[in-house]
């Protein structure tokens, strides 16, 4: 008897749960993504974050009922665009969030800002929106793009490389990595290639040109898929002997099951480790790895954040989110534990945060993640702030 | 000018090339035989990926892996003629688009539920994921120089196939004019679904030799499905000659102008803009040869005999 009521009442949860979470108390976000194409796994992470984020919420941000729209932007900035504009327009979310690719956030940020929606950015950090066209009502919770690969520089000069090789995919963020890099390398960039985004998968002819030209050291940005050909390829080419590798946004635990074995030891910058020592940090990646069986990437650990973020903002305002400047003033403050520790936005929205140094290391499981090696830098913000006109 | 590289990358085009002519020989048989577009030619290639990195893993073999997987894509592709394609050859070639776009969303879905959405690894064996010095100093990857033999190879046996055998015979005979070889008494669907077989596997072929160097993933069919319609545009369709010489054209031109292209620009631009306009370039220089082989030849450079004069 208990057992059938028990299934009962799961059908009609199962049945209701549409409905309840449609209701139109609820706090609506619309989540773009990539879910489709070969780069959809970062999409399929991101959004177990934000469900993760979400169950430790108790499904509830202020009282009000949690519903969250993803899309899948299929990786084309005018899918990204496409999709805004239907969560703005058609299903009139109150928060727009996700976008993985910096030329898909391009694209489809005026749609949202236009229409009197707040977007958070959990990952593309693209120069533009950092400064000249910073917006009040654009957030992010990842970086911007040049930071990341500023500490590569810097990370460079200290191991005393002097001519440096760089490959990176020729689109929005593959630019603003190279800037990054060559804004704080102080040796010689003695070869660079930008390759055609996303359709090059192929490296071996800028591979070839790198033996020739006998760097020090080869620095790369290949996010998701690209990242595991590449490195593959650098494998086959065996030229770790020669030239030594670093990466940014290349590895990451989405990759690391497939290229582990030689990706062992490899050095990177980043905001964010799994083993970062931070009680929500701990929190977040036991009961991510208890549920998935995997690490979080760096993409679900900015996407957790950005719930968070929300949340933090929801309950600040009481659920009130009528009063737009109240609700902009709660982001702003940012009152949430961060995965990252402390978390304070800079005047042009994005934040002021510490970058360490990685290493891929195996656990006590013999599971492939990364560790902290070093802190590179403290509280360092994006060269564009000073772009940004807004207070 | 640095002779060695410019070496490897000569062999790099090669490589790139003999994949391509692998994926154009199949579709430039189906295109020009039975008059049909099969943009799910692409799908077969992922198949051939799929099935290769499956099959290793079963038995712990690449080798044994890939013998598994010619058969295996040879019947998907009897599969999928008997099923879906058969009844497209009388409709117009819109239609058939149509129709195999279909097709793609299918085996892309499908290999989504089977597989999951990341994709999946082919392990090799050692002494292919090592390199070779053919050139001397320019340690060359072992199994980019497999997957140039095994092209060449492919290519003198798909020779010896269309040239002296009764098959390579009715093949011509198809792609020259198929209406008069059906009316001679030839029986040509049997034809027809062989021929589609033959050209899956040859997919599947290209399929298991770029796994392991571009990983295994949901739509890498599509993006190379592009090159080869490049490739038998320029080759003249239904003529496996033409796929042969247009895809090691396209190889070379790719890889080469990829890697010198930023060189030749920065003696007559300023090197900030050749940084800029080189990558743009070189991904166009192909299309730029396109669009002058269209100009000058539209039937392609060797079309079959009786087309196009």
């Amino acid at each position: 008897m208990k057992k059938t009521l028990i299934s009962m009442a799961s059908a009609l949860a199962l049945l209701g749960a549409p409905a309840l979470a449609t209701a139109a108390d609820a706090v609506k976000i619309g989540f773009v993504t990539t879910l489709s194409t070969g780069s959809g796994a970062i999409g399929e992470d991101m959004r177990n974050a934000v469900e993760l984020a979400i169950e430790h919420l108790g499904g509830k941000m202020a009282g009000r009922d949690i519903d969250v729209i993803y899309e899948d932007d299929a990786f084309k900035p005018e899918v990204g665009k496409q999709k805004t504009d239907k969560l703005v327009k058609k299903d009139n979310v109150d928060f727009v969030a996700g976008y993985i690719w910096s030329h898909v956030l391009m694209a489809s940020y005026k749609s949202a800002v236009d229409n009197g929606k707040f977007l958070i950015s959990s990952n593309a950090g693209p120069s533009a929106l950092a400064g000249k066209l910073c917006h009040p009502d654009v957030f992010s919770t990842s970086w911007q793009n040049d930071q990341t690969t500023m500490a590569m520089g810097d990370l460079l000069n200290q191991r005393g490389i002097k001519k440096l090789y760089i490959m990176a995919p020729n689109y929005a963020a593959g630019k603003n990595m190279v800037e990054g890099v060559e804004r704080t390398f102080k040796g010689e960039v003695i070869g660079k290639d930008m390759t055609k985004f996303p359709a090059q998968l192929d490296f071996s002819a800028e591979l070839a040109k790198v033996r020739a030209a006998e760097p020090d050291a080869l620095f790369v940005f290949y996010p998701g898929r690209h990242g595991v050909q590449l490195l593959t390829q650098y494998a086959q080419a065996d030229l770790a002997k020669t030239v030594p590798l670093y990466t940014a946004f290349t590895i990451d635990s989405l990759s690391l099951p497939r290229v582990g074995e030689q990706a062992l030891g490899s050095l990177m910058t980043m905001f964010w480790s799994p083993d970062l020592d931070v009680p929500a940090n701990k929190k977040f990646v036991s009961d991510f790895k208890a549920k998935h069986g995997t690490y979080p990437s760096h993409y679900a650990a900015q996407s957790y954040d950005t719930i968070m973020l929300i949340n933090s903002a929801v309950e600040k305002v009481k659920g009130d989110l009528s009063n737009r400047d109240a609700v902009r003033d709660a982001l702003k403050a940012a009152e949430f534990d961060s995965i990252r520790g402390d978390f304070k936005f800079g005047h042009n929205h994005l934040p002021i945060q510490d970058f360490y140094l990685r290493e891929v290391v195996k656990d006590a499981d013999g599971m492939y993640t990364t560790k902290i090696v070093a802190k590179v830098y403290e509280d360092h913000q994006d060269p564009y702030a000073a772009e940004c006109k807004m207070n | 000018m640095n002779w060695l590289l410019l070496l490897e990358q000569i062999l790099n085009g090669f490589q790139l090339g003999l994949l391509l002519f692998l994926l154009a020989a199949g579709l430039t048989l189906v295109f020009g035989i039975m008059d049909m577009i099969n943009l799910a030619h692409g799908s077969l290639y992922m198949m051939g990926a799929y099935f290769c990195a499956t099959f290793t893993s079963w038995t712990g073999s690449f080798l044994l892996g890939a013998l598994l997987t010619l058969p295996a894509v040879f019947l998907l592709g009897v599969l999928v003629e008997l099923v879906a394609l058969r009844t497209l050859y009388t409709r117009d070639h819109l239609d058939q688009v149509m129709a195999t776009f279909g097709l793609i969303l299918f085996f892309n879905e499908a290999t989504r539920l089977i597989w999951g959405p990341v994709g999946l690894v082919i392990p090799l064996p050692d002494f292919l994921s090592q390199t070779v010095e053919i050139i001397p100093d320019a340690p060359y990857p072992a199994f980019r120089l497999l997957i140039i033999i095994v092209g060449f190879i492919i290519a003198g046996l798909l020779y010896f196939l269309v040239t002296r055998t009764r098959l390579g015979m009715l093949i011509r005979a198809g792609a020259s004019n198929r209406e008069m070889i059906g009316a001679l008494g030839i029986n040509i669907r049997l034809l027809f679904t062989l021929v589609f077989g033959l050209g899956a596997a040859l997919a599947g072929l290209a399929g298991l030799m770029a796994g392991p160097i571009l990983s295994v993933e949901i739509g890498m069919g599509e993006s190379i499905l592009i090159l080869t319609l490049v490739v038998i545009v320029i080759g003249g369709i239904g003529s496996i000659k033409g796929a042969f010489i247009a895809a090691i054209l396209i190889g070379l031109i790719d890889t080469v102008g990829r890697s010198f292209l930023p060189e030749l620009l920065d003696i007559f631009l300023p090197s900030d803009s050749a940084a800029t306009a080189a990558p743009a370039i070189a991904s166009m220089l192909i299309y730029l040869l396109m669009a002058l082989i269209l100009a000058i030849r539209p039937q392609g450079l060797f079309p079959p005999k009786g087309v196009g004069k």
